[in-house]
Protein backbone atom coordinates (compact mmCIF):
# COMPACT_ATOMS: atom_id res chain seq x y z
CA UNK A 1 0.00 0.00 0.00
CA UNK A 2 1.38 3.39 -0.93
CA UNK A 3 0.54 6.61 0.85
CA UNK A 4 -0.91 8.91 -1.79
CA UNK A 5 -1.85 11.84 0.36
CA UNK A 6 0.01 15.08 -0.08
CA UNK A 7 -0.06 17.79 2.54
CA UNK A 8 -0.02 21.35 1.25
CA UNK A 9 0.69 24.13 3.67
CA UNK A 10 -0.15 27.36 1.85
CA UNK A 11 0.82 30.76 3.28
CA UNK A 12 -0.30 29.81 6.75
CA UNK A 13 -0.22 32.49 9.44
CA UNK A 14 -1.33 32.19 13.02
CA UNK A 15 -1.81 34.83 15.68
CA UNK A 16 -2.45 34.26 19.37
CA UNK A 17 -4.22 36.89 21.47
CA UNK A 18 -2.14 37.29 24.62
CA UNK A 19 -3.32 39.93 27.12
CA UNK A 20 -5.16 41.83 24.38
CA UNK A 21 -2.00 41.80 22.32
CA UNK A 22 -1.66 40.02 19.02
CA UNK A 23 1.27 37.61 19.07
CA UNK A 24 2.43 36.55 15.61
CA UNK A 25 3.39 32.94 15.98
CA UNK A 26 3.50 31.80 12.37
CA UNK A 27 3.89 33.94 9.28
CA UNK A 28 3.54 32.77 5.69
CA UNK A 29 4.47 29.16 6.22
CA UNK A 30 4.52 27.52 2.83
CA UNK A 31 5.69 24.02 1.94
CA UNK A 32 4.45 20.69 0.67
CA UNK A 33 4.93 17.22 2.04
CA UNK A 34 4.81 14.71 -0.79
CA UNK A 35 3.17 11.31 -0.39
CA UNK A 36 5.49 8.89 1.39
CA UNK A 37 8.02 11.57 2.28
CA UNK A 38 9.81 11.94 5.62
CA UNK A 39 10.01 15.65 6.33
CA UNK A 40 11.52 17.29 9.40
CA UNK A 41 11.02 20.74 10.84
CA UNK A 42 13.87 22.23 12.85
CA UNK A 43 13.96 25.59 14.55
CA UNK A 44 14.65 27.37 17.82
CA UNK A 45 12.21 26.69 20.61
CA UNK A 46 9.25 29.04 20.50
CA UNK A 47 9.26 29.47 16.72
CA UNK A 48 5.85 27.84 16.34
CA UNK A 49 6.66 24.23 15.40
CA UNK A 50 4.16 22.70 17.83
CA UNK A 51 1.58 25.30 16.85
CA UNK A 52 1.94 24.27 13.21
CA UNK A 53 1.43 20.59 14.09
CA UNK A 54 -1.66 21.51 16.13
CA UNK A 55 -3.09 23.24 13.06
CA UNK A 56 -2.33 20.25 10.82
CA UNK A 57 -3.80 17.70 13.24
CA UNK A 58 -6.91 19.87 13.54
CA UNK A 59 -6.81 20.72 17.25
CA UNK A 60 -6.84 24.40 16.29
CA UNK A 61 -8.68 25.57 13.18
CA UNK A 62 -8.24 29.31 13.53
CA UNK A 63 -5.53 30.42 11.14
CA UNK A 64 -5.02 32.28 7.91
CA UNK A 65 -4.05 30.54 4.70
CA UNK A 66 -4.82 26.95 3.82
CA UNK A 67 -3.72 23.57 5.02
CA UNK A 68 -4.80 21.11 2.36
CA UNK A 69 -4.90 17.35 2.44
CA UNK A 70 -5.27 16.16 -1.15
CA UNK A 71 -6.73 19.56 -1.91
CA UNK A 72 -9.25 19.61 0.95
CA UNK A 73 -8.97 22.12 3.77
CA UNK A 74 -8.51 20.63 7.23
CA UNK A 75 -11.37 21.44 9.56
CA UNK A 76 -10.66 19.20 12.57
CA UNK A 77 -9.09 15.91 13.58
CA UNK A 78 -9.53 13.06 11.11
CA UNK A 79 -8.65 9.43 10.50
CA UNK A 80 -6.09 10.40 7.84
CA UNK A 81 -3.77 12.04 10.40
CA UNK A 82 -2.36 11.13 13.75
CA UNK A 83 0.16 12.62 16.14
CA UNK A 84 2.72 11.59 18.73
CA UNK A 85 3.43 14.31 21.26
CA UNK A 86 6.73 14.94 23.00
CA UNK A 87 5.34 13.35 26.16
CA UNK A 88 3.83 9.96 25.41
CA UNK A 89 0.38 10.96 26.72
CA UNK A 90 -0.66 7.37 27.29
CA UNK A 91 -3.56 7.05 29.70
CA UNK A 92 -1.96 5.83 32.95
CA UNK A 93 -5.01 3.78 33.97
CA UNK A 94 -5.00 1.75 30.74
CA UNK A 95 -2.61 -1.00 29.71
CA UNK A 96 -0.46 -0.73 26.59
CA UNK A 97 -2.98 -2.85 24.73
CA UNK A 98 -5.96 -0.78 25.87
CA UNK A 99 -4.15 2.45 25.03
CA UNK A 100 -3.32 1.24 21.53
CA UNK A 101 -6.89 -0.02 21.05
CA UNK A 102 -8.23 3.49 21.69
CA UNK A 103 -6.61 4.42 18.39
CA UNK A 104 -9.21 2.23 16.71
CA UNK A 105 -12.22 3.60 18.58
CA UNK A 106 -13.30 5.84 15.72
CA UNK A 107 -12.65 3.24 13.04
CA UNK A 108 -15.42 1.12 11.61
CA UNK A 109 -13.24 -1.99 11.53
CA UNK A 110 -15.06 -5.09 12.80
CA UNK A 111 -14.25 -6.01 16.39
CA UNK A 112 -12.66 -9.31 15.31
CA UNK A 113 -10.06 -7.50 13.24
CA UNK A 114 -9.32 -4.87 15.85
CA UNK A 115 -7.64 -7.20 18.30
CA UNK A 116 -5.41 -8.44 15.52
CA UNK A 117 -4.56 -4.89 14.41
CA UNK A 118 -3.64 -3.93 17.94
CA UNK A 119 -1.39 -6.98 18.33
CA UNK A 120 0.28 -6.27 14.98
CA UNK A 121 1.09 -2.72 15.88
CA UNK A 122 2.38 -3.65 19.32
CA UNK A 123 4.62 -6.07 17.44
CA UNK A 124 5.60 -3.36 14.98
CA UNK A 125 7.03 -1.19 17.77
CA UNK A 126 8.57 -4.29 19.39
CA UNK A 127 6.50 -4.22 22.56
CA UNK A 128 5.21 -7.78 22.30
CA UNK A 129 5.10 -9.19 25.83
CA UNK A 130 4.18 -5.80 27.31
CA UNK A 131 0.54 -5.80 26.22
CA UNK A 132 -0.70 -5.91 29.79
CA UNK A 133 1.85 -3.45 31.21
CA UNK A 134 0.76 -0.04 32.49
CA UNK A 135 2.59 3.06 31.23
CA UNK A 136 4.37 3.62 34.56
CA UNK A 137 5.94 0.19 34.19
CA UNK A 138 7.58 1.18 30.89
CA UNK A 139 10.79 3.07 30.24
CA UNK A 140 10.52 6.42 28.43
CA UNK A 141 11.52 4.85 25.12
CA UNK A 142 9.02 2.03 25.46
CA UNK A 143 6.22 4.42 26.37
CA UNK A 144 7.01 6.51 23.32
CA UNK A 145 6.91 3.38 21.16
CA UNK A 146 3.50 2.51 22.60
CA UNK A 147 2.35 6.03 21.69
CA UNK A 148 3.62 5.44 18.14
CA UNK A 149 1.64 2.18 17.98
CA UNK A 150 -1.48 4.02 19.13
CA UNK A 151 -0.92 6.65 16.44
CA UNK A 152 -0.41 4.08 13.67
CA UNK A 153 -3.00 1.45 14.54
CA UNK A 154 -5.75 3.16 12.54
CA UNK A 155 -3.43 3.34 9.51
CA UNK A 156 -3.26 7.11 9.08
CA UNK A 157 -1.81 8.50 5.87
CA UNK A 158 0.16 11.16 7.69
CA UNK A 159 1.99 10.75 10.98
CA UNK A 160 2.96 13.91 12.85
CA UNK A 161 5.72 13.64 15.43
CA UNK A 162 6.41 16.48 17.87
CA UNK A 163 9.93 15.99 19.20
CA UNK A 164 9.08 12.35 19.89
CA UNK A 165 12.60 11.44 20.97
CA UNK A 166 13.40 14.73 22.70
CA UNK A 167 13.13 13.43 26.24
CA UNK A 168 15.18 10.27 25.74
CA UNK A 169 18.83 9.49 26.48
CA UNK A 170 21.16 9.43 23.47
CA UNK A 171 21.49 5.64 23.20
CA UNK A 172 17.73 5.10 23.23
CA UNK A 173 17.42 7.97 20.80
CA UNK A 174 19.82 6.50 18.27
CA UNK A 175 18.05 3.15 18.52
CA UNK A 176 14.60 4.70 18.07
CA UNK A 177 15.80 6.75 15.09
CA UNK A 178 16.53 3.51 13.29
CA UNK A 179 13.22 2.13 14.51
CA UNK A 180 11.41 5.16 13.11
CA UNK A 181 13.04 4.61 9.73
CA UNK A 182 12.06 0.96 9.76
CA UNK A 183 8.46 1.76 10.73
CA UNK A 184 8.22 4.53 8.15
CA UNK A 185 9.32 2.15 5.38
CA UNK A 186 7.27 -0.77 6.61
CA UNK A 187 4.06 1.26 6.93
CA UNK A 188 4.76 3.51 3.93
CA UNK A 189 3.28 6.38 5.89
CA UNK A 190 4.04 10.04 5.27
CA UNK A 191 5.92 11.54 8.22
CA UNK A 192 6.25 15.15 9.35
CA UNK A 193 8.52 15.35 12.38
CA UNK A 194 9.52 18.27 14.58
CA UNK A 195 12.95 17.97 16.16
CA UNK A 196 15.56 20.28 17.63
CA UNK A 197 18.34 17.84 16.75
CA UNK A 198 19.82 18.74 13.36
CA UNK A 199 21.77 15.50 13.07
CA UNK A 200 18.60 13.51 13.71
CA UNK A 201 16.81 15.50 11.02
CA UNK A 202 19.57 14.88 8.45
CA UNK A 203 19.73 11.21 9.39
CA UNK A 204 16.01 10.61 8.90
CA UNK A 205 14.60 13.07 6.40
CA UNK A 206 14.06 13.49 2.71
CA UNK A 207 13.70 17.20 3.30
CA UNK A 208 14.24 19.61 6.19
CA UNK A 209 12.18 22.73 6.78
CA UNK A 210 14.29 25.20 8.77
CA UNK A 211 12.34 27.78 10.77
CA UNK A 212 13.35 31.00 12.47
CA UNK A 213 11.53 32.67 15.35
CA UNK A 214 9.59 35.86 16.12
CA UNK A 215 7.48 35.50 14.14
CA UNK A 216 7.86 31.87 13.08
CA UNK A 217 8.95 31.85 9.43
CA UNK A 218 10.67 29.48 7.08
CA UNK A 219 14.37 30.27 6.85
CA UNK A 220 14.93 27.73 4.13
CA UNK A 221 14.16 24.23 2.92
CA UNK A 222 17.01 21.74 2.57
CA UNK A 223 16.45 18.63 0.47
CA UNK A 224 18.58 15.73 1.66
CA UNK A 225 19.77 13.95 -1.45
CA UNK A 226 21.67 11.18 0.29
CA UNK A 227 20.92 7.51 -0.15
CA UNK A 228 19.11 5.73 2.63
CA UNK A 229 22.07 4.08 4.34
CA UNK A 230 23.37 7.20 6.03
CA UNK A 231 26.72 7.48 7.77
CA UNK A 232 26.86 10.29 10.26
CA UNK A 233 30.59 10.72 9.70
CA UNK A 234 30.37 10.83 5.89
CA UNK A 235 31.36 14.06 4.14
CA UNK A 236 27.97 14.41 2.39
CA UNK A 237 26.14 13.99 5.70
CA UNK A 238 28.24 16.66 7.37
CA UNK A 239 27.80 19.03 4.45
CA UNK A 240 24.01 18.78 4.75
CA UNK A 241 24.22 19.29 8.49
CA UNK A 242 26.32 22.43 7.90
CA UNK A 243 23.75 23.84 5.50
CA UNK A 244 20.95 23.38 8.01
CA UNK A 245 23.03 24.82 10.86
CA UNK A 246 23.96 27.78 8.68
CA UNK A 247 20.26 28.52 8.00
CA UNK A 248 19.52 28.21 11.72
CA UNK A 249 22.24 30.67 12.78
CA UNK A 250 22.39 32.92 9.75
CA UNK B 1 -18.82 20.01 58.37
CA UNK B 2 -15.90 18.89 56.35
CA UNK B 3 -16.01 20.56 53.01
CA UNK B 4 -12.62 20.36 51.49
CA UNK B 5 -11.77 19.88 47.84
CA UNK B 6 -9.43 17.58 46.03
CA UNK B 7 -6.42 19.82 46.02
CA UNK B 8 -6.65 20.51 49.74
CA UNK B 9 -7.06 16.86 50.52
CA UNK B 10 -4.24 15.84 48.21
CA UNK B 11 -1.96 18.38 49.86
CA UNK B 12 -2.12 16.40 53.09
CA UNK B 13 0.84 14.06 53.52
CA UNK B 14 -0.07 10.41 53.15
CA UNK B 15 -0.73 8.54 56.39
CA UNK B 16 2.01 6.15 57.48
CA UNK B 17 1.26 2.51 56.74
CA UNK B 18 0.94 -0.10 59.49
CA UNK B 19 1.19 0.28 63.26
CA UNK B 20 4.79 1.39 63.62
CA UNK B 21 6.30 4.13 65.71
CA UNK B 22 3.64 6.56 64.55
CA UNK B 23 0.95 4.28 65.94
CA UNK B 24 2.44 4.26 69.43
CA UNK B 25 3.12 7.96 69.31
CA UNK B 26 -0.49 8.46 68.21
CA UNK B 27 -1.83 6.42 71.07
CA UNK B 28 0.31 8.16 73.72
CA UNK B 29 -1.91 11.21 74.10
CA UNK B 30 -5.22 9.32 74.54
CA UNK B 31 -3.51 6.94 76.98
CA UNK B 32 -2.19 9.83 79.05
CA UNK B 33 -5.65 11.40 79.04
CA UNK B 34 -7.22 8.19 80.34
CA UNK B 35 -4.65 8.08 83.16
CA UNK B 36 -5.34 11.70 84.10
CA UNK B 37 -9.10 11.11 83.81
CA UNK B 38 -8.86 8.05 86.06
CA UNK B 39 -6.71 9.85 88.62
CA UNK B 40 -8.95 12.91 88.62
CA UNK B 41 -12.12 10.93 89.27
CA UNK B 42 -10.63 8.53 91.82
CA UNK B 43 -8.82 11.19 93.80
CA UNK B 44 -12.05 13.17 93.93
CA UNK B 45 -10.54 16.14 92.10
CA UNK B 46 -13.70 16.41 90.00
CA UNK B 47 -17.30 15.69 90.90
CA UNK B 48 -17.62 12.00 89.99
CA UNK B 49 -21.11 12.62 88.59
CA UNK B 50 -19.51 14.89 85.95
CA UNK B 51 -16.52 12.72 85.26
CA UNK B 52 -17.27 9.05 85.75
CA UNK B 53 -14.17 6.85 86.20
CA UNK B 54 -13.07 5.11 82.99
CA UNK B 55 -13.66 1.54 84.18
CA UNK B 56 -17.31 2.34 84.95
CA UNK B 57 -17.74 3.89 81.51
CA UNK B 58 -16.20 0.82 79.92
CA UNK B 59 -18.78 -1.44 81.61
CA UNK B 60 -21.88 0.67 80.93
CA UNK B 61 -22.61 -0.81 77.46
CA UNK B 62 -22.59 -4.32 79.00
CA UNK B 63 -23.97 -4.13 82.51
CA UNK B 64 -26.31 -1.17 82.58
CA UNK B 65 -29.88 -1.58 81.27
CA UNK B 66 -29.91 1.88 79.70
CA UNK B 67 -26.32 1.43 78.52
CA UNK B 68 -27.18 -1.78 76.68
CA UNK B 69 -29.40 0.29 74.41
CA UNK B 70 -26.14 1.36 72.77
CA UNK B 71 -25.90 -1.74 70.58
CA UNK B 72 -29.30 -1.32 69.00
CA UNK B 73 -28.51 2.38 68.73
CA UNK B 74 -25.30 1.73 66.80
CA UNK B 75 -27.09 -0.69 64.50
CA UNK B 76 -29.91 1.76 63.83
CA UNK B 77 -27.52 4.66 63.24
CA UNK B 78 -25.23 2.74 60.92
CA UNK B 79 -28.15 1.44 58.84
CA UNK B 80 -29.65 4.91 58.68
CA UNK B 81 -26.30 6.34 57.71
CA UNK B 82 -25.76 3.76 54.99
CA UNK B 83 -29.15 4.56 53.48
CA UNK B 84 -28.51 8.31 53.45
CA UNK B 85 -24.90 7.90 52.34
CA UNK B 86 -25.86 5.67 49.42
CA UNK B 87 -28.55 8.06 48.23
CA UNK B 88 -26.19 10.99 48.77
CA UNK B 89 -23.24 9.67 46.81
CA UNK B 90 -25.43 8.43 43.98
CA UNK B 91 -27.32 11.71 43.64
CA UNK B 92 -24.25 13.85 44.34
CA UNK B 93 -22.12 11.79 41.98
CA UNK B 94 -24.73 12.09 39.22
CA UNK B 95 -25.00 15.83 39.73
CA UNK B 96 -21.21 16.25 39.74
CA UNK B 97 -20.94 14.11 36.63
CA UNK B 98 -23.57 16.15 34.85
CA UNK B 99 -21.85 19.44 35.70
CA UNK B 100 -18.47 17.93 34.82
CA UNK B 101 -19.29 16.63 31.36
CA UNK B 102 -21.80 19.16 30.08
CA UNK B 103 -20.95 22.85 29.78
CA UNK B 104 -24.64 23.48 29.33
CA UNK B 105 -25.57 21.74 32.58
CA UNK B 106 -22.64 23.38 34.36
CA UNK B 107 -23.80 26.87 33.40
CA UNK B 108 -27.33 26.05 34.41
CA UNK B 109 -26.73 24.22 37.67
CA UNK B 110 -23.39 25.30 39.12
CA UNK B 111 -24.45 28.80 40.30
CA UNK B 112 -27.52 27.50 42.16
CA UNK B 113 -25.49 24.61 43.51
CA UNK B 114 -22.84 26.96 44.86
CA UNK B 115 -25.47 29.21 46.40
CA UNK B 116 -27.35 26.37 48.09
CA UNK B 117 -24.09 24.91 49.35
CA UNK B 118 -23.51 28.09 51.35
CA UNK B 119 -26.44 27.18 53.61
CA UNK B 120 -25.09 25.56 56.76
CA UNK B 121 -26.35 22.01 56.70
CA UNK B 122 -28.03 22.21 60.08
CA UNK B 123 -30.13 25.08 58.81
CA UNK B 124 -31.88 22.53 56.59
CA UNK B 125 -33.36 20.80 59.61
CA UNK B 126 -36.38 23.08 60.15
CA UNK B 127 -37.19 22.88 56.47
CA UNK B 128 -36.81 19.12 56.31
CA UNK B 129 -38.90 18.50 59.42
CA UNK B 130 -41.59 20.77 57.98
CA UNK B 131 -41.60 18.78 54.75
CA UNK B 132 -41.01 15.27 56.02
CA UNK B 133 -41.91 15.37 59.70
CA UNK B 134 -39.67 14.10 62.48
CA UNK B 135 -39.42 10.54 61.23
CA UNK B 136 -37.00 8.46 59.25
CA UNK B 137 -37.50 10.25 55.90
CA UNK B 138 -36.33 13.64 57.17
CA UNK B 139 -33.26 12.10 58.78
CA UNK B 140 -32.28 10.17 55.70
CA UNK B 141 -32.74 13.17 53.45
CA UNK B 142 -30.58 15.19 55.81
CA UNK B 143 -27.85 12.53 55.76
CA UNK B 144 -28.10 12.32 51.97
CA UNK B 145 -27.61 16.09 51.75
CA UNK B 146 -24.60 15.90 54.09
CA UNK B 147 -23.00 13.27 51.88
CA UNK B 148 -24.25 14.59 48.56
CA UNK B 149 -22.70 18.05 48.58
CA UNK B 150 -19.04 17.04 48.97
CA UNK B 151 -19.61 14.15 46.56
CA UNK B 152 -21.01 16.46 43.86
CA UNK B 153 -18.33 19.05 44.48
CA UNK B 154 -15.41 16.64 44.23
CA UNK B 155 -16.80 14.77 41.25
CA UNK B 156 -17.37 18.02 39.40
CA UNK B 157 -13.94 19.33 40.28
CA UNK B 158 -12.24 16.06 39.37
CA UNK B 159 -13.85 16.13 35.94
CA UNK B 160 -13.01 19.78 35.43
CA UNK B 161 -9.36 19.30 36.36
CA UNK B 162 -8.65 16.69 33.71
CA UNK B 163 -5.30 17.52 32.12
CA UNK B 164 -5.76 19.28 28.81
CA UNK B 165 -3.16 16.90 27.35
CA UNK B 166 -5.56 13.99 27.81
CA UNK B 167 -8.48 15.92 26.38
CA UNK B 168 -6.40 16.67 23.29
CA UNK B 169 -5.52 13.01 22.85
CA UNK B 170 -9.21 12.14 23.09
CA UNK B 171 -10.02 14.73 20.42
CA UNK B 172 -7.25 13.58 18.11
CA UNK B 173 -8.37 9.95 18.45
CA UNK B 174 -11.97 11.12 17.93
CA UNK B 175 -13.22 8.97 20.79
CA UNK B 176 -16.94 8.32 20.98
CA UNK B 177 -18.78 10.05 23.83
CA UNK B 178 -19.21 6.80 25.68
CA UNK B 179 -15.55 5.86 25.36
CA UNK B 180 -14.54 9.37 26.38
CA UNK B 181 -16.62 9.10 29.52
CA UNK B 182 -15.67 5.59 30.58
CA UNK B 183 -12.03 5.43 29.48
CA UNK B 184 -10.86 9.01 29.96
CA UNK B 185 -13.06 11.30 32.03
CA UNK B 186 -14.14 9.05 34.88
CA UNK B 187 -10.79 7.26 35.36
CA UNK B 188 -9.00 10.59 35.36
CA UNK B 189 -11.41 11.97 37.95
CA UNK B 190 -11.33 8.80 40.04
CA UNK B 191 -8.87 9.99 42.71
CA UNK B 192 -11.01 13.09 43.24
CA UNK B 193 -14.18 11.00 43.29
CA UNK B 194 -12.61 8.68 45.89
CA UNK B 195 -11.84 11.66 48.09
CA UNK B 196 -15.41 12.84 47.56
CA UNK B 197 -16.70 9.47 48.78
CA UNK B 198 -14.42 9.58 51.79
CA UNK B 199 -15.58 13.05 52.80
CA UNK B 200 -19.18 12.05 52.07
CA UNK B 201 -18.85 9.16 54.50
CA UNK B 202 -17.44 11.30 57.30
CA UNK B 203 -20.16 13.87 56.67
CA UNK B 204 -22.87 11.21 56.54
CA UNK B 205 -21.83 9.94 59.96
CA UNK B 206 -21.73 13.41 61.48
CA UNK B 207 -25.04 14.13 59.76
CA UNK B 208 -26.59 10.92 61.13
CA UNK B 209 -25.82 11.77 64.73
CA UNK B 210 -26.78 15.40 64.18
CA UNK B 211 -30.10 14.38 62.68
CA UNK B 212 -30.83 11.94 65.49
CA UNK B 213 -29.89 14.46 68.11
CA UNK B 214 -31.85 17.31 66.55
CA UNK B 215 -34.88 15.45 65.17
CA UNK B 216 -35.54 13.23 68.18
CA UNK B 217 -37.70 10.11 68.04
CA UNK B 218 -36.40 6.70 67.15
CA UNK B 219 -33.26 4.79 68.01
CA UNK B 220 -29.69 5.73 67.30
CA UNK B 221 -26.44 6.84 68.86
CA UNK B 222 -27.63 10.44 68.71
CA UNK B 223 -30.82 9.55 70.58
CA UNK B 224 -28.76 7.52 73.05
CA UNK B 225 -26.64 10.60 73.72
CA UNK B 226 -29.62 12.91 74.03
CA UNK B 227 -31.24 10.49 76.45
CA UNK B 228 -28.09 10.29 78.59
CA UNK B 229 -27.91 14.04 78.79
CA UNK B 230 -31.60 14.36 79.73
CA UNK B 231 -31.12 11.93 82.58
CA UNK B 232 -27.80 13.44 83.55
CA UNK B 233 -26.06 10.10 83.02
CA UNK B 234 -22.52 11.23 82.28
CA UNK B 235 -21.34 7.64 81.90
CA UNK B 236 -23.79 7.18 79.04
CA UNK B 237 -22.87 10.50 77.47
CA UNK B 238 -19.18 9.62 77.54
CA UNK B 239 -19.87 6.18 76.06
CA UNK B 240 -21.93 7.83 73.33
CA UNK B 241 -19.22 10.32 72.45
CA UNK B 242 -16.53 7.64 72.36
CA UNK B 243 -18.80 5.49 70.20
CA UNK B 244 -19.18 8.32 67.69
CA UNK B 245 -15.44 8.63 67.36
CA UNK B 246 -14.88 4.89 67.15
CA UNK B 247 -17.59 4.18 64.59
CA UNK B 248 -16.41 7.11 62.48
CA UNK B 249 -12.87 5.80 62.61
CA UNK B 250 -13.88 2.25 61.72
CA UNK B 251 -16.06 3.40 58.80
CA UNK B 252 -13.28 5.52 57.43
CA UNK B 253 -10.73 2.73 57.73
CA UNK B 254 -13.03 0.26 55.99
CA UNK B 255 -13.76 2.73 53.22
CA UNK B 256 -10.08 3.48 52.62
CA UNK B 257 -9.28 -0.18 52.37
CA UNK B 258 -12.18 -0.62 49.94
CA UNK B 259 -11.16 2.35 47.80
CA UNK B 260 -7.54 1.21 47.70
CA UNK B 261 -8.67 -2.16 46.34
CA UNK B 262 -11.00 -0.64 43.77
CA UNK B 263 -8.47 1.81 42.36
CA UNK B 264 -6.91 0.49 39.16
CA UNK B 265 -3.27 -0.53 39.44
CA UNK B 266 -1.96 2.73 38.11
CA UNK B 267 -4.79 5.11 38.95
CA UNK B 268 -2.75 7.09 41.44
CA UNK B 269 0.51 7.25 39.62
CA UNK B 270 0.01 9.82 36.93
CA UNK B 271 2.97 11.18 35.17
N1 LIG C 1 -2.30 28.72 23.51
C1 LIG C 1 -1.38 29.70 23.37
N2 LIG C 1 -1.70 30.99 23.68
C2 LIG C 1 -0.79 31.96 23.52
N3 LIG C 1 0.46 31.78 23.08
C3 LIG C 1 0.85 30.54 22.76
C4 LIG C 1 -0.05 29.43 22.88
N4 LIG C 1 0.60 28.32 22.50
C5 LIG C 1 1.85 28.71 22.14
N5 LIG C 1 2.00 30.03 22.29
C6 LIG C 1 3.19 30.80 21.96
O1 LIG C 1 3.47 30.60 20.61
C7 LIG C 1 4.87 30.51 20.40
C8 LIG C 1 5.20 29.24 19.67
O2 LIG C 1 4.94 28.14 20.52
P1 LIG C 1 5.22 26.64 20.06
O3 LIG C 1 4.44 26.38 18.84
O4 LIG C 1 4.97 25.77 21.22
O5 LIG C 1 6.78 26.68 19.72
P2 LIG C 1 7.80 25.48 19.49
O6 LIG C 1 7.05 24.21 19.43
O7 LIG C 1 8.48 25.82 18.21
O8 LIG C 1 8.77 25.53 20.62
C9 LIG C 1 5.54 30.65 21.74
O9 LIG C 1 5.96 31.96 21.89
C10 LIG C 1 4.42 30.33 22.70
O10 LIG C 1 4.61 31.04 23.90
MG1 LIG D 1 7.15 22.51 20.72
Amino acid sequence: MLAETSLDIRTVSKTYQVNDQALDVLRNIDFTVEPGEFVSIVGASGCGKSTLLRLIIGLDTEYHGDILLDGRRIDGPGADRSIVFQEHRLFPWLTVEQNVALGLDASDAPVAIRGQSVAEHIDLVRLAGFEKAYPHQLSGGMAQRAAIARALVNRPKILLLDEPLGALDSLTRAYLQDELLRIWRQQSVTVLMVTHDVEEAVYLSDKIVVMEPRPGRIAGIVPIDLDHQRERAAAGFIAHKERVLHLLNH
Amino acid sequence: MVDQTVSEALAKPAAAAGPGRDFWRGIAVPAALVVIWSAASHLGLVDSRLLVPPERVALVPFLDADGRELWLGITASVLRMLAGFTIGILAGGALGLLMGVSRFAERGIAPSFTAVRQITLFAWIPLLTAWFGNGEAAKIVFIALSAGFPMALNTHQGLRDIPIAFVEVARVLRLSRRRLLTQVLVPSALPAIAIGIEIALINAWIGTVGAEYAMGLGRGVGAFLAEGREQFRMDIVIVGVLTLALVGFVLNTLLRAGVARLMPASGNSRR
